[in-house]
């Protein structure tokens, strides 16, 4: 049987964009989310001080992404949407992490299948808990894949190497100027080079469980450069 | 209706650009939600709903206080006696809500979820009268109840980040059921016992209050409001209600513990005990 003229495969198709979307996160700067004992830190490498990559959805929710500019920002006001929607015709209490997961991959993987071209992001929703064992983490793939994490997400163009640096010096209960040194050596050393980041090239916050309601906080480079020292 | 009704595709709404307000975005997608747009009533009907009463707020050397009654009242029955009708509004304001309270207390939760989503989609805070002019809106957009009956009137209060003087950056602004929005100054009152209150506070106010003298005053105009006025709720000392007492500086907003509220509510008791009438003011200028 002769195939017509053009035809492309489904999986030849999937594969294709596929790897397209990964091609265009790898050319990324990364990003690292870990829990610690009082909440979750996120560390970007990021220069600009205005385009953030990591940011406030909801009280106790904040979402970090790798990628296409203009395509996670999308998602990360969708998202504010949802929760403050959520938020507000039924209880601040009943926004949760998982829901706008589940809504983010099922959002991305609508978009891989049937848009032109998939999303170039990558995401993290992170929530975090009255206690540790609350927290959590979601990580979100271009194709709507979504993970459940333990205690440390890395992603962008080096997040493999970050994972293993991550999973040598990574452990429950870490103390917050621990983690930032940690996050600040992972990122630094990834590129199997040795550099050295500062804080004015990243972008740093926290989703704090002993804050009141509104768990989350940036921190400005001094404050960074404080913890990293103290 | 929700986000993953449309088979995992959101609708067009939530990823409209340029729309940093949440009431906006509620009008597009889900009208239904907004306060004030879900019954109409008929033309002509009006009915009883809990009614919440007095709010003062007033200016000082470091920011600005409001403080409110705790009674909500329906005709003539006291419907609830120990509501909260003063809210923060976010880091640095406060609103205070008399009129209907179901639908005031509504658009309180508009008006906070409105400056929060502000906020975060565009990672900056709106200036206060940026704050003052939308609370006006929201008002605006509640003119068919108010026309029925159900009006709202808040007064709303902050502390101005741009301004660099602590003396004149707490500022108050006062409402009319058609969204008019009026910058006072010094002091305001709002609902059905605020004629009593703002005599008070006229007397009262001095351009070197502190906060705690803010407070004192706040706490002598209610009372005097509740003297005069049956929908205004006094200290209740047996069940140990006290006002509700915001206050909101270059430090951010906070709430005055009820310990501290007791204190200064049961000097102002006391000293009426001998004086009903509270503090005189001096017949002239000296």
């Amino acid at each position: 049987m002769s195939m017509p003229f053009g035809y492309v495969s489904p999986e030849q198709v999937m594969k294709d964009r596929a790897d397209y979307a990964r091609k265009g996160i790898a050319r990324g700067r990364s990003v690292l989310v870990m829990t610690y004992a009082d909440g979750i830190l996120f560390v970007a490498e990021n220069p600009s001080s205005a385009l953030h990559k990591v940011s406030e959805i909801y009280d106790r929710i904040a979402f970090a992404a790798v990628g296409k500019y203009n395509e996670f920002e999308n998602l990360r006001q969708a998202g504010v949407r949802i929760a403050d929607l959520r938020g507000y015709s039924y209880d601040r209490t009943d926004v949760t992490g998982r829901m706008l997961a589940n809504t983010y991959a099922q959002v991305l993987g609508t978009i891989f299948t049937t848009e032109s071209k998939p999303y170039e992001v990558e995401l993290t929703v992170a929530e975090v808990g009255e206690t540790a064992e609350g927290d959590q983490l979601y990580r979100l793939t271009y194709d709507g894949s979504v993970a459940d994490e333990q205690g440390f997400v890395a992603m962008g163009g080096n997040a493999e190497a970050i994972t293993a640096k991550m999973q040598e010096g990574h452990r429950d209960g870490l103390a917050l100027a621990e983690g930032a040194r940690l996050g600040l050596d992972a990122l630094s050393n990834a590129e199997g080079e040795q550099r050295t980041l500062t804080a004015s090239q990243l972008e740093v916050a926290v989703l704090d469980r002993t804050r009141p309601r509104r768990k989350f906080r940036r921190l400005t480079d001094a404050q960074f450069d404080q913890l990293l020292s103290g | 209706m929700d986000a993953r009704a449309d088979g995992g595709k959101l609708p067009n709404a939530f990823f409209a650009p340029a729309s940093s307000s949440f009431a906006d975005f509620l009008a597009a997608h889900r009208p239904d939600l907004l306060p004030g747009k879900r019954v109409d009533l008929g033309p002509g009907v009006t009915f009883d709903a809990p009614h919440g009463t007095t709010i003062v707020a007033v200016t000082h050397s470091r920011g600005v206080v409001m403080a409110g009654d705790r009674r909500a009242t329906m005709g003539n029955v006291i419907a609830q006696r120990d509501m909260e009708k003063v809210f923060q509004a976010d880091d640095f304001s406060c609103v205070g809500i008399a009129g209907s309270a179901g639908i005031a207390l509504e658009l309180v939760r508009l008006f906070q979820v409105e400056l929060e989503h502000y906020e975060k989609i565009e990672g900056t805070v709106l200036s206060l009268d940026g704050k003052a002019n939308r609370l006006s809106m929201l008002i605006r957009n509640n003119l068919p109840m108010a026309m029925q009956g159900l009006a709202v009137v808040p007064l709303f209060a902050g502390y101005d980040i741009d301004n660099t003087d602590p003396a004149t950056a707490g500022r108050i602004f006062s409402y009319d059921v058609t969204g008019g929005r009026y910058e006072e100054h010094s002091f305001h009152s709002v609902g059905s016992g605020s004629v009593f209150a703002r005599g008070a506070l006229k007397k009262l106010y001095r351009d070197d209050f502190t906060e705690d003298d803010a407070v004192v005053a706040c706490i002598q105009a209610l009372y005097d409001a509740a003297d005069d006025d049956s929908a205004t709720g006094g200290p209740d000392l047996t069940r140990r209600i006290y006002p509700v007492i915001m206050s909101v500086t270059a430090d951010g907003f906070r709430r005055l513990p009820d310990a501290d509220v007791e204190r200064v509510t049961q000097s102002v008791v006391d000293e009426r005990m001998t004086h009903p009438g509270g503090p005189s003011a001096p017949l002239r200028q000296p």
